[in-house]
């Protein structure tokens, strides 16, 4: 078992979706409930089976583990495995994931479906970050679009169908260009093994030469075309600006699990195709396009801060402010040194839990008011103190606050960028200003005053069952803001690993341009 | 021992906060209290008890991410253990006048229970405060340094339903996270420089880096001199000085005891703990350093003419604190940072008692902040009226002339801190604390008169029932009041003695100065010819680093008399007309104000700063954002880049009309198997060549 293990850990939720699919009849209450213990119950296990995977774990080995493999139709080969890197985000998800179906207890609507596409979802989700083939990683990934798409378009709020499809669209055609560098990829490489077999998409050297195309110099040559073909896919769905608008559309129209798994781990697919394939597979690519991608990060947290201050739209307000979290994400990735990927890869775990954290709290109070306008709230602490409490947890965690998780990525990932480019860092450091203004000003206008609205004057503080879906984000937001060596340790040998290959492949085509130029 | 004084407030913060429900309000609230006495006992063990070697507690890994290696743990040297007592003494005494000012609280209906919420905040900001000042490292110290920042964001907004104490509370944090970019912005440079954000190592390095330049922004700065820039800034934000002082005033929303605590003893003097802790870089920074001096005593001039037309009282308190913080900067900028140490010890217990004095005045008067409406106060709160007049004398620096130490506590320490900035000829700094420290004279005496003299004015009901407040509040008004009156003689030596006294109180060595330094001190100041020791200790091995050319401390010994005489001269030219405007003729202010109607009016509305600040920043910044994401977001990047996307949405949603709903969704799935099955006959293909 211990060597299927990671496919188990997969699979497991695509196996209860089938037998919800298969073996679940009928649509009344004990169908609906026995829908929902099922779900629970799967994705609990995952998440038992991914703990029981990541004490298997050696984080001083750099290499891929847990390594799995079996053909698979028409010569494709089926192969998943985990490194320090991968692991943390097979973790986010299965953690997350009992989290977003208990915090979907009360969905009335079409309840099998809704499970059946939250199961589906994870198991896609955990597909894209243990794939270690490139054809097995494209079809995870985009298939991993359809579930979400659907949760959006019938779960969704009234102008779903609006979001839903700008959604689709925006990731798609981000797709379409990675799928022409794939091919190409393989062209050149004569491989889908992206890792850990003799000849793989991460040791290949691809052709870094410079050429004209349209008498345009293409610096870094194939290299940077195929970077930029997939970073239109993976910006996208960060998302990076100027491609983030689809976001705060696709949020505000979700249900609320549906913009946990967005914010939670959906967009995280983007910062680890950084990380696996753009940063080691096209490091000089990603040194020739890097200094701009530092520029969009920048330009991306003072930006969507700004426009976070002016939401009336709580759920608006809480995207636009991942977006410029992602930010610093990026920002810390193409720093490409160490601070910058270990902060990188711990803003997307604490991001996690903090953003999924603060979508479950607009959560607890739609389900009361039905609105999302904040001008519809005001004063609820005196009413829902301990709902008072943890949101103010959250917004400080969100500020990025020492001693919770938000703190140490957005600092690591400014330590990082103002090694290599201190206007950048300058720049990106007035976000700490402008996230406390929206952050702060949003909790003095939901929590804060007293409660004058008529509306309001009946509404419940948080049950126990809501009290136990943010128990365990609390416990990890301050445990990794107090002990972050918990995620620095696991990461810090493979970050390193591909912090040393990526200066070394730089170095290298950096000596090959200058003795061609010396010939010529 | 260290590891008991720095949780013992977190513990009771903890047991408080959550514990309260099982225990019972009062015990919650007990637990606290003694959580901090207990901190405050063992402070004043560790103070009393101290050495003068550097000791470093490690507790467990903190952040660890290549080079950049950081601990928390404890760091105890001189400067640490001064900062304990001074905080543990204040918060523990506050905790105790609490139990009496809070007791019954009108902001809170019937039935809630706020005390518990307002002493685990307490403790909570006390251990923030501890970890700032016991860090042996940038990231602790900034945890420390953010944890305090929200503690007061928490307190100032502790009255929740009013909304000018949240605004207060907003502006707080934002304003502070101003100074605290620079602060971060200082941190990267050093560990870019250092390559470590630990105290020791940046330190020992510090003088081989004196000749380096950095690349920030549009050119290359002598490192040293950029990175004490950007912490100054830090210490800008989170000691309210000019430009970024607007929220300490607002601070006063919330409760006096959070008052006295975090906005005039402890939390505000961080700036100057950083500026002082930092002393090894400061003294390789001249030009940092000199702009921290020129806007120390600015804002020490600024706040004290505010604080001479303000009305509340609370808010003459929060001006006077900002002017001294000013004070404090103009000697740490000068080079003198036992000097700065020392006022900073001073003014937090003269200072919080003023606050707590304020706080029981107010108390007494059922909340009535405006001093128009006290007078003649002094016979119904007798207590009150002796600790706020020792508080007064101590502020105002009453002493014995040219003795140096023979007075109240902040006349030891604010003339040495004068006689500092003219020792290191700096003429705008003296003069302008001179003139600081007549305002502050009057604006003092002012609140004197104003409360305690004259006839009664206001709601003659309210002053009927005015009354003297329990024991629980008298008591740490006696303790401070003890502070105030003997804390500047007793340790006067050790911050202002003699160089060597001082040396070796901060935990250095010293040894003799140099033929041509000693030459060149009697040249430039031929009374200060006795040079006669140096500090020996390389930059991190004391507490404090005072480089062998910095003899600032040793000179301020023997500036003119005519200098030693200007403070005190300036107290009584200010007493004086308090004197002659509140008690003699209490008609001139009116008439004065009538008079000159704009510099009145310039310094009522505190210099326009407020209206300025929401002019150029607020406002455009919410313009700016709507401007984004009307026509940034919605127009041009909606409507242009993806401006093919948009179009091609109708058109589905077209056809989602005419499918049945739940059918739209195969277009999908086609899409995506579609896709699904090129791959793979491409990789096929690709195979088979």
């Amino acid at each position: 078992m211990a060597d299927n293990l990671l496919s188990l850990v997969t699979f497991i939720p695509a196996v209860a979706a089938l037998i919800l699919a298969a073996l679940l009849r009928g649509d009344d209450e004990a169908a609906q409930r026995n829908a929902k213990y099922l779900a629970l119950f799967a994705t609990t296990m995952t998440f038992v089976a991914s703990v029981v995977m990541f004490f298997q774990f050696d984080s001083s080995n750099t290499g891929f583990q847990l390594v799995d493999e079996a053909e698979w139709i028409m010569g494709l080969k089926y192969r998943v495995g985990v490194d320090g890197i991968s692991i943390l985000f097979v973790m986010l998800t299965t953690f997350m994931m009992p989290l977003v179906i208990a915090a979907s207890w009360d969905v009335k609507t079409r309840v099998k479906e809704y499970m059946i596409a939250f199961l589906i979802l994870e198991t896609l989700m955990i597909g894209v970050f243990v794939s270690l083939d490139l054809i097995l990683f494209y079809l995870f990934f985009e298939a991993s679009l359809i579930p979400m798409f659907l949760i959006i378009g019938i779960w969704g709020g009234a102008n779903r169908i609006y979001a839903s499809f700008k959604f689709f669209l925006y990731t798609f055609f981000g797709s379409v260009l990675m799928l022409v560098a794939m091919v190409a990829m393989y062209m050149d490489a004569g491989t889908t093994c992206i890792g850990g077999c003799a000849n793989s998409l991460l040791t290949h050297t691809f052709a870094a030469g410079d050429f004209e195309v349209l008498g345009l110099q293409v610096v870094g040559g194939m290299q940077t075309l195929m970077f930029i073909a997939f970073f239109a896919s993976f910006a996208v769905k960060m998302p990076m600006w100027p491609v983030h608008t689809w976001l705060p559309d696709a949020h505000v129209q979700a249900p609320t699990a549906g913009s946990v798994v967005l914010a939670a781990i959906l967009l995280k697919m983007g910062g680890y195709g950084f990380l696996r394939f753009s940063l080691p597979m096209f490091p000089v690519g990603a040194e020739v396009v890097g200094p701009l991608i530092l520029w969009m990060s920048a330009i991306a947290i003072v930006y969507t801060s700004l426009v976070a201050l002016v939401q009336d739209d709580m759920k608006k307000l809480i995207a636009y402010s991942s977006v410029a979290h992602m930010g610093f994400v990026t920002m810390g990735i193409f720093s490409t040194n160490q601070q910058g990927l270990d902060g990188a890869i711990f803003q997307m775990i604490s991001h996690g839990f903090i953003s999924g954290a603060l979508f479950l709290a607009v959560g607890v109070i739609y389900d009361r008011m039905h609105t999302r306008e904040i001008d519809a709230y005001g004063g609820l602490v005196n009413r829902m103190p301990i709902y008072a409490m943890l949101f103010m947890l959250f917004t400080m965690a969100n500020v990025g606050l020492p001693g919770t998780s938000g703190f140490v990525g957005e600092f690591l990932t400014l330590v990082a960028v103002f090694q290599v480019n201190t206007w950048v860092a300058a720049v990106a450091t007035t976000g700490v200003i402008f996230s406390a203004a929206y952050a702060l000003w949003l909790y003095r206008r939901v929590v804060m005053g007293d409660l004058i609205k008529e509306s309001l004057k009946a509404i419940t503080d948080m049950n126990s069952r809501e009290k136990w879906i943010f128990a365990p984000l609390v416990v990890m937001t301050l445990l990794l803001g107090v002990y972050p060596a918990l995620i620095l340790d696991l990461i810090g040998p493979s970050v390193a690993a591909l912090v040393e290959n990526y200066d070394t492949a730089v170095a290298a085509a950096e000596a090959a341009m200058q003795t061609a130029q010396a010939s010529n | 021992m260290e590891l008991t004084l720095l949780f013992a407030p977190l513990v009771g913060s903890l047991l408080c906060g959550f514990g309260w429900k099982i225990i019972g309000e009062n015990a919650a609230c007990v637990i606290a209290t003694m959580g901090l006495f207990l901190s405050a006992i063992l402070s004043w063990v560790v103070f009393l008890t101290f050495d003068g070697v550097t000791e470093t507690v490690p507790i467990f890994k903190f952040i660890e991410s290549g080079t950049l290696s950081t601990d928390w743990s404890i760091r105890l040297d001189r400067l640490t253990a001064i900062m304990l007592i001074v905080i543990t003494t204040v918060s523990s005494l506050v905790h105790l006048y609490s139990f009496g000012y809070m007791a019954h609280d009108e902001h809170f209906g019937d039935g809630v229970s706020y005390k518990p919420r307002f002493f685990a905040y307490l403790s909570f900001f006390t251990f923030a405060m501890l970890m700032l000042v016991t860090s042996d490292n940038l990231i602790q110290m900034f945890f420390g340094w953010e944890g305090v920042g929200v503690a007061s964001y928490l307190l100032i907004g502790f009255y929740y339903k009013k909304p000018s104490a949240n605004a207060a509370a907003i502006k707080a944090f934002v304003v502070n996270r101003v100074g605290d970019f620079g602060f971060a912005l200082g941190i990267f440079a050093i560990y870019l420089m250092f390559d470590s954000v630990e105290f020791s190592v940046i330190f020992a390095d510090v003088p081989q880096y004196a000749d380096e330049t950095i690349s920030f922004l549009w050119r290359d700065w002598a490192a040293l001199e950029i990175i004490a820039f950007l912490l100054f800034i830090g210490a800008m934000g989170k000691s309210a000085q000019l430009f970024l002082h607007t929220w300490l005033p607002d601070a006063m929303e919330g409760p006096t005891p959070v008052s006295a605590l975090i906005h005039a003893a402890t939390m505000v003097t961080a700036g100057v703990f950083l500026v002082c802790r930092m002393s090894p870089i400061m003294e390789f920074a001249p030009s940092a350093m000199l702009f921290v001096t020129i806007l120390g005593a600015t804002t020490a001039f600024v706040a004290a003419t505010i604080g001479l037309v303000q009305t509340d009282i609370k808010r003459v308190i929060a001006y006077s604190t900002m002017s001294q913080l000013g004070y404090m900067f103009v000697a740490a900028g000068v080079g003198a940072y036992s000097v700065a140490m020392f006022h900073l010890f001073t003014h937090a217990f003269f200072k919080a008692m003023l606050f707590l004095g304020a706080g029981s005045v107010i108390h007494a008067m059922h909340h009535e902040q405006d001093m128009r409406n006290y007078g003649g106060l002094r016979k119904k709160i007798p207590y009150t009226f002796w600790a706020m007049m020792i508080g007064t004398l101590a502020i105002t620096g009453v002493g014995i002339p040219l003795t140096g130490w023979i007075g109240f506590a902040g006349f030891a320490s604010k003339d040495a801190v004068i006689e500092s900035a003219f020792a290191a000829g700096n003429g705008y700094a003296f003069w302008l604390l001179v003139i600081a420290a007549l305002f502050t004279s009057f604006y003092s005496w002012r609140l004197m008169y104003l409360t305690f003299y004259g006839t009664t004015r206001g709601n003659k009901h309210t002053h009927e029932h005015a009354h003297e407040s329990p024991m629980v509040m008298l008591l740490p008004l006696g303790v401070l009041a003890l502070g105030s009156v003997f804390a500047g003689a007793i340790w006067y030596s050790s911050f202002f003695g003699k160089t060597n006294e001082v040396i070796k109180f901060f935990g250095g060595q010293y040894e003799a100065p140099a033929e041509e330094l000693k030459n060149a001190v009697a040249e430039r100041s031929p009374k200060a010819s006795e040079l006669k020791y140096v500090m020996e200790s390389q930059p991190g091995e004391a507490a404090i680093y005072i480089a062998p050319e910095n003899t600032v401390l040793h000179e301020a010994h023997y500036v003119p008399k005519w200098v030693k005489l200007s403070p005190f001269a300036a107290m009584l030219i200010g007493f004086f007309f308090a004197w002659l405007f509140y008690i003699k003729n209490p008609s001139l202010p009116g008439r004065l104000a009538a008079n000159q109607r704009h510099l009145y009016q310039f310094l009522l509305n505190k210099w326009y700063f407020d209206e300025i600040y929401n002019f150029i920043f607020v406002q455009p910044a919410k313009a700016i954002g709507r401007f984004l994401w009307k026509r940034g977001d919605g127009d041009v990047i909606d409507g242009g880049l993806n401006g093919l996307a948009m179009g091609i949405i109708p058109f589905f949603t077209r056809l989602a009309g005419r499918a049945q709903s739940g059918y739209i969704f195969t277009y999908a799935f086609a899409m995506v198997i579609g896709i699904a099955v090129l791959v793979t006959w491409m990789t096929m293909s690709g195979g088979a060549n």
